[in-house]
């Protein structure tokens, strides 16, 4: 029986451990208490040594990022990256709803380890859910005296708050996101300087994602080695999946990283009945979409799915079976692209326009056969020339479902409707 | 001419000391002050916060611009947003947005005539295991029928 791996998802259902009391009874705040007395260098070596890449989308390893941070004693901020727009992904949700405390206890560790004096929980503005149970998990931690002056008698003093974002994808994007906890419009900005350098308010920050934050509470708990021993050697630990799409019992749940990504279809109750599978989106809807062959050899880590083309992003995994139209689907990624680019570069904005355009007239049944091959041009045009990734994340989809899909765009533009029954115009 | 209840004022006064920097407080203020006008925010209100807080107006202009939940006209007193993203699609997302506009008489992003009701299209409210699924003011409702929805939308109307 294939079966979830539980490190951060463990007590997700049991509802007491929301509340400071309960959290404290399942063993919270120990790892913390433990953590204020090692070398702050030591809790570096062991997240590095983990092998944790950060789970907002880019899966950059987080104790090297850490470790670009002067050695100076200048403030330097920790900023915890609960945008979670990438559409498909619903995991930070259910962590800040069902347990904050367990992200709060591994931010003020992080915030340790890199000797940060402050930190912003920045939450996307619609999940009023989750800022309420962040806002009273951070109220009853101060009360507990695991944030504020002197934490535990360490000398170690933190401060924690939660910034309510307003509706911006592009907030997401780290700069993006300082760019809006400043009180500016969210617009990402040229790198480097990396954050870690000069982030917000020109200081030294780092941002992680809500996962990766709560990971290091796990890893400094267990240690290195025995985080290790889940997952892959290159991709290390367990990972929360967002499965959604046409799966029985869509949800999230925890596997290591390297587990193939038929098993974790059959663990979310597979297809429906009499359903066919047709494509996967593996990593949220940036990522470049699996044909059926390719799915059947995926495995879920980065560097399988790297190997098939695609990524990992940020754990989105949007199951497609055969009732649905790949043009349809390609068109409303396109529409999200085009309406959150932030419009800074040309690249970007133009090129988002016109694959919406091209994407949509095909699907309205007005395209022609030489718009195929245009969309995978403006693509080409669109790609590693801007100030932020949005603007690969709309190209490289694209190119994916017109290459791997040709057949039922081509269809499309020569009946006028889709080549699946039941799809547009058909 | 619009203004601030005094709580409300007292609210912007806090937030400006809250964060490291005061233009952190735009965000904050501009959701308080979309609540008290009735759910949006007009050119009026935006001068007056300049006025309140002591920062330019462009300022807090291009961020109440930029931002996709300040809303720049008037809104129904439910403002449904109905998500139409990938896997809400997959599940009826879309007939379910067709069917709310439909039965309040309304295009997707009209207010209903009499006021309560706003529909939208949104994109991923990362609810996405419980498709199809909208949001409802500060709620999200979830894994929805047109029938369901509708059923909800009258009793949160009888609740107004
Ligand atoms: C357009 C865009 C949107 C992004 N959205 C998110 C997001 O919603 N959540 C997130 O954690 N990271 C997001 N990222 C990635 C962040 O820029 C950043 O890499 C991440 O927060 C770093 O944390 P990690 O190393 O722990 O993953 C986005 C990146 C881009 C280019
Ligand atoms: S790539 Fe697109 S979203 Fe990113 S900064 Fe440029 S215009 Fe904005
Ligand atoms: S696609 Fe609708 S909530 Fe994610």
């Amino acid at each position: 029986m294939i079966t979830e791996t539980k490190l951060l998802s463990e007590h997700y259902d049991n509802p007491e451990f929301k509340g400071i009391e309960g959290y404290k009874k399942l063993g919270g705040y120990k790892v913390l208490g433990d953590a204020l007395k090692m070398d702050k260098q030591k809790i570096i070596d062991e997240v590095k040594a983990s092998g944790l890449r950060g789970r907002g989308g880019a899966g950059f390893p987080t104790g090297v990022k850490w470790g670009f941070l002067p050695k100076n004693d200048e403030t330097r901020y920790l900023l915890c990256n609960a945008d979670e727009g990438e559409p498909g992904t619903f995991k930070d949700r259910k962590m800040m709803e069902r347990a904050p405390h367990q992200l709060i206890e591994g931010m003020i560790i992080s915030a340790f380890a890199i000797n940060s004096p402050k930190s912003y929980i920045y939450i996307r503005g619609e999940y009023d859910s989750c800022i309420e149970a962040c806002e009273k998990a951070i109220e009853e931690a101060y009360k507990a005296g695991y944030l504020g002056k002197n934490i535990l008698g360490s000398g170690f003093d933190h401060d924690m708050d939660v910034y309510r974002g307003a509706g911006a994808y592009i907030c997401g994007e780290e700069t993006g996101m300082i760019s809006s906890l400043e009180g500016k419009k969210g617009q990402p900005k040229l790198k480097p300087p990396f954050p870690a350098v000069q982030g917000y308010l020109g200081k030294p920050t780092i941002v992680n994602n809500v996962e990766t934050l709560a990971a290091v509470k796990y890893i400094i708990r267990d240690g290195a080695d025995a985080y290790r021993k889940h997952g892959t050697e290159k991709s290390a630990g367990t990972k929360l999946f967002s499965v959604s799409g046409n799966v029985q019992d869509p949800k999230t749940v925890e596997v290591p990283l390297g587990m193939p990504l038929m098993d974790l279809i059959e663990l979310c109750g597979g297809l429906k009945p009499g359903r066919k599978l047709k494509a996967v989106i593996p990593g949220g809807s940036s990522a470049p979409v699996l044909n059926v062959e390719d799915c059947a050899k995926a495995k879920m880590d980065y560097e399988s799915l790297a190997e098939l083309g695609s990524m990992l992003g940020s754990g989105a995994v949007i199951i497609i079976d055969d009732s649905n139209c790949m043009v349809d689907i390609l068109a409303t990624i396109m529409h999200f692209y085009h309406h959150e680019s932030c419009g800074q570069c040309t690249p970007c904005r133009e090129g988002t326009g016109w694959l919406n355009k091209i994407v949509h007239s095909i699907a309205k049944g007005d395209g022609r056969l030489q718009d195929i091959d245009l969309i995978t041009k403006v693509a080409e045009h669109m790609m590693g020339r801007t100030i932020c990734a949005l603007s690969d994340a709309a190209a490289l989809p694209a190119t994916s479902f017109v290459s791997k899909f040709r057949d039922e765009f081509e269809f499309f533009v020569r009946e006028g409707r889709s080549k699946v029954k039941g799809g547009l115009n058909a | 001419m619009f203004e601030l209840s005094e709580e409300g004022k007292q609210f912007v006064k806090k937030e400006l000391e809250r964060y490291e920097d005061r233009y952190s407080a735009i965000i904050p203020s501009l959701y308080r002050v979309q609540k008290e006008n009735g759910g949006w925010v007009s050119d009026e209100c935006v001068a007056y916060l300049s006025q309140l807080m002591d920062l330019p107006e462009a300022d807090i202009y291009e961020v109440f611009k930029f931002y996709t939940m300040f809303n720049q006209k008037p809104v129904g007193q439910l403002h449904v947003q109905v998500c139409t993203n990938i896997s809400c699609s997959m599940n009826g997302g879309r007939e379910l947005a067709d069917h709310i506009c439909k039965a309040y008489n309304v295009k997707s992003g009209e207010v209903s005539s009499d006021g309560k009701v706003t529909v939208s299209r949104v994109e991923c409210l990362g609810s996405c295991d419980t498709a199809p699924m909208m949001q409802v003011n500060d709620r999200y409702l979830e894994n929805l029928t047109p029938e369901s929805a509708l059923e909800q939308l009258k009793s949160l109307e009888s609740e107004l």
